[in-house]
């Protein structure tokens, strides 16, 4: 089951990103992976934590390849939050917003890992493979597809 | 009742179409959320895009969902354990960008209560069985071996804002220094 390695000092401040939809339910299967931290929850649909009671959370402006204009504004919400919540690590199950969160994260130092949906059993999602530059673990939940594109595997959520 | 969810990002025609003959024929209730698809569906109880309770309280209610091969509904179907008929989108159709609900649907084909239609046409047979298996998936050891390794990698990152410069700090003093000296 989940391993309860004592984590020396305090616990990690984690943000964990995923957008409305199959990307946020992947992170909540993947909550136990964060029981141990400090963790902030942030999403693109403000229902969807208190259903989940996913809490504390922020919701952070949506944005895809059709409304890529809104990314800039996603990235000040993301920035302004990370400086204010200072988390040791950024994580995320997708898709562009959480892209975004990583790349904000890596310019001002913090870790970053990223988890390539479970629906990507062929080819790494666009946003996973432009996290090459922005993770420090960058996982598929497919061992073929980890291997080809050089991302590493360590499970997957079912 | 039957529920019909195609997400709410993209219209999925095709299957709207096919639920709506059904529901025409059948006199079954069909409760679909469909998104901006602006095509009619005289037979079809139309919702744009449902409140996430009001999701919730349909999908349970359901006797079968119908949806497009999308992991949310997927993992929706199997905490409400209802049974699940899947269509993927095909991308030679127009229905997404590429061809990856056709690889969803093959890679989740052992689950059980998960049940295939390439074709629309494949529809009727599943929706008149009175008993289609629900979803049931555990957790298995890919999950508890991706939880793990997520969490051990978090343990140990090095946590510095009890001591050492924090956030703002580093922030600034990279600011202020000329690029060559930050590494």
């Amino acid at each position: 089951m989940i391993s309860t390695r004592s984590n020396t000092g305090p616990p990690k401040r984690v943000l964990a990103v995923a957008s409305a939809g199959g990307h946020w339910q992947q992170l909540m299967a993947l909550r136990s992976a964060v029981a141990n931290c400090d963790v902030l929850f942030a999403t693109t649909l403000k229902e969807l934590p208190e259903e989940f009671d996913a809490k504390p959370f922020i919701i952070i402006p949506d944005c895809n390849r059709n409304a890529l204009w809104l990314g800039p504004w996603a990235a000040i919400v993301i920035l302004f939050h990370i400086l204010r919540f200072r988390p040791d690590a950024v994580i995320s199950t997708g898709a562009l917003p959480g892209l975004l969160a990583l790349g904000v994260a890596r310019v001002l130092r913090v870790r970053t890992v990223w988890i390539d949906s479970i629906a990507n059993a062929e080819e790494m999602s666009m946003s996973g493979k432009l996290a090459r530059r922005v993770a420090d673990l960058r996982l598929s939940q497919w061992k073929h597809v980890a291997d080809a594109e050089g991302a590493d595997y360590m499970g997957a959520i079912i | 009742m039957i529920f019909l969810t195609v997400g709410t990002q993209l219209a999925f025609p095709r299957l709207a179409k096919a639920l709506d003959e059904y529901a025409a024929r059948s006199n079954e209730e069909v409760i679909a959320q469909i998104g901006d698809d602006t095509e009619s569906y005289p037979n079809l109880d139309v919702r744009r895009i449902m409140k996430p309770a009001e999701f919730a309280e349909t999908f349970q209610r359901a006797r079968i969902v119908v949806a497009h091969a999308g992991i949310g509904t997927i993992l929706t179907a199997r905490q409400h354990q209802r049974p699940l008929i899947i269509v993927p989108r095909r991308h030679e159709l127009g229905e997404h960008r590429n061809d990856h609900q056709v690889a969803t649907a093959k890679a989740f084909c052992d689950i059980t209560g998960l049940h295939f239609a390439m074709e629309t046409s494949e529809l009727d047979a599943l929706l008149r069985q009175p008993d289609l298996d629900p979803v049931s998936v555990d957790y298995s050891a890919r999950h508890d071996d991706l939880v793990n390794g997520i969490s051990e990698f978090i343990s140990m990152l090095k946590t510095d804002h009890k001591d050492g410069p924090g956030l703002f700090a580093r922030l600034f003093s990279r600011l202020g220094q000329p690029r060559a000296a930050v590494k």
